[in-house]
């Protein structure tokens, strides 16, 4: 009887307990699901201000237009649109070549002492401000020889450098070491391994990799304003000041005229709308490797 | 199962007494003739772990030779000294003498990509590369040199059609590699290192990620392809070792965790009269 008893009494008490825990799993859950929103509340705001305040000065002609002073309505962003694509375009040029190569040599000899160096460098470089990298590229390109657009995408290409590196070589880590052996079982040399069976069983995730890095420096302000330096005509020279759109948005921000202010945040939804479409065109091509399931 | 063991055809040339591994050398020298590799007195060293301790084995050409043992007591790794694939371990190095045709394949004048031409592998689990079937087959062949279209598709259909695949795919050449069932993926890499024509074949376990049906496809691919091939088959299957192959390395674990052979003769005396009590134990399944 007793021992009956005394059994209920725990049943009792582990009845409260769950209740207990229940409560507090609840208020837990509460509390993470109000700080993931909480989170997410900056990029909804911005996205929304960006799209509500960018909207009124978007239209056809403000993309196809090169720059009109404001008596004659402002004009457009074209001749920034082409020296963004001039600026990312040679940047990446520089970039992924040496990316990649990095990248392979970073993975198929991670235990050397440059291995390991060369993995430090691109943690730090990807550390490193951006202003930095500007002020740097002005003194060994600017001083003296003016500012460009080379010069531009040489920072450009500096930042991109260790996403590069770092996105090919974790996607150069998926590649099954099993697709490596069977290559070189076939008498295969390692460099025609790294080319014919890692690089394209890894390329999706490479390609992602350089989305996300065209993503990160579309819209740097800092490194261009002492070496692209800007421009109102719309340029292709690589030796001459270019244009830009983060650079025109820095502008026309701080510009008294409202019609200026307007351009600005139409700039904005420019830029913005281009980071958005590469993010999700990387997060797409991940998701299709995924589903088509390179890696076995 | 005796039964079927005792049946296989009596024209396997018997090595003098390969009791023990010691004899075993002197088994070689007689049966040098047909020796395709020899391994004399092979030790693979991890750093300074040894993995395989002092190994004297001869493979004899156009014959399947089976490497047998429980897990763990460097099977794999002894197979995959055949053709330097343990180049690619950092820290690994072998002691002794691997010979292909009476050449020292650890020479150091030795080109490995040359050995790993002519000594090919298949592995434990199938891994085609993420390219087409056609690609896939074509892929040692376009390795070594500029080869025409038709000739190039020559190769690929022999190919296919020795690893027994050619039937299933013909039509569909141009899928990728990936889509093949287990079993016709594995055919595919069988196909892929018949490609270059090596001399070798390496199998390390071929079948223990497939089901029986293709197990069996498999082993007999494997009797076909020992007209034109010398192979060498790692397999945890005592029942496909007894099946498939002519003569028999019984591999161990020593104490000290090295793998040591206990015992190297012809598959049926192997499974019906072992000289080594350990042997007798595994084969029959007492043990391991």
């Amino acid at each position: 009887m007793s021992e009956s008893k005394s059994h209920q009494r725990r049943l009792k008490r582990s009845a409260a307990h769950e209740r207990f825990r229940r409560a507090g799993n609840r208020v837990m859950l509460g509390l993470t699901g109000l700080m993931t929103l909480l989170a997410i509340v900056p990029l909804a705001w911005i996205l929304l201000e960006v799209f509500m305040r960018g909207s009124s000065a978007m239209s056809i002609e403000f993309l196809t237009d090169t720059f009109k002073p404001t008596s004659m309505g402002g004009g457009g962003v074209w001749h920034a649109i082409v020296g963004t694509g001039i600026l990312i375009g040679l940047a990446a040029l520089m970039a992924v070549p040496v990316g990649i190569l990095t990248a392979f040599y970073v993975s198929e000899h991670p235990n050397t002492t440059l291995g390991l160096a060369v993995r430090f460098g691109t943690d730090v470089l990807s550390g490193l401000p951006s202003i930095v990298v500007g002020l740097f590229v002005y003194t060994i390109m600017v001083s003296g020889q003016g500012y460009s657009a080379l010069a531009g995408s040489v920072a450009l290409a500096i930042l991109m450098l260790p996403v590069v590196v770092r996105t090919t070589e974790e996607m150069l880590k998926l590649v099954p070491r099993s697709l490596r052996e069977a290559s070189l079982a076939l008498g295969a040399p390692e460099w025609k391994t790294s080319f014919q069976v890692m690089l394209p069983a890894a390329t999706t995730g490479v390609v992602t990799g350089l989305m996300l890095a065209v993503a990160r420096v579309a819209g740097e302000t800092a490194p261009l304003l002492f070496t692209a330096l800007g421009s109102n005509n719309l340029s292709t020279a690589l030796d001459k000041p270019i244009a830009s759109l983060p650079l025109v948005l820095f502008k026309y921000a701080l510009d008294p005229s409202r019609v200026r202010n307007a351009q600005a945040w139409a700039i904005a939804l420019v830029i913005v709308t281009l980071v958005l479409i590469l993010n999700i065109g990387a997060r797409l091509i991940a998701l299709w490797r995924t589903t088509r399931g390179v890696t076995q | 199962m005796a039964e079927s063991v005792m049946a296989l055809p009596s024209r396997i040339p018997l090595p003098a007494a390969a009791a023990r591994p010691a004899s075993v050398a002197n088994a070689a020298t007689e049966a040098q003739a047909s020796a395709k590799m020899m391994l004399d007195h092979v030790s693979v060293l991890y750093n300074v772990f040894t993995a395989v301790a002092n190994v004297s084995l001869p493979v004899y050409a156009n014959k399947i030779t089976a490497i047998i043992g429980p897990s763990g007591c460097g099977k794999s790794t002894l197979l995959r000294s055949l053709n330097r694939m343990n180049d690619l371990i950092p820290g690994a190095r072998l002691k002794g003498i691997v010979s292909l045709d009476e050449g020292d394949i650890y020479a150091p004048n030795v080109d490995v990509v040359d050995i790993r031409r002519r000594v090919g592998m298949v592995f434990q689990r199938p891994n085609p590369f993420p390219k087409s079937i056609y690609d896939n087959v074509a892929y040692g062949p376009r390795l070594h040199g500029n080869i025409k279209k038709s000739e190039l598709d020559e190769m690929v259909e022999h190919s296919l059609r020795r690893a027994a695949l050619w039937d299933e795919v013909k039509d569909k050449l141009t899928q990728s590699g990936m889509a093949l069932s287990g079993g016709q993926q594995q055919r595919l890499c069988i196909a892929r290192a018949i490609a270059v024509e090596p001399e070798v074949i390496l199998m390390d376990e071929p079948c223990s990620a497939l089901d029986p049906v293709a197990t069996l496809k498999i082993e007999e691919l494997m009797k076909e392809l020992q007209n034109d091939y010398t192979i060498v088959i790692v397999t945890h299957n005592m029942q496909q070792a007894a099946r498939v192959s002519d003569y028999t390395a019984m591999m161990m674990m020593r104490p000290d965790r090295a793998g040591e052979m206990i015992e190297f003769d012809v598959t049926t005396k192997i499974f019906t009269r072992p000289k080594d009590k350990r042997t007798e134990d595994y084969v029959t399944g007492r043990f391991g």
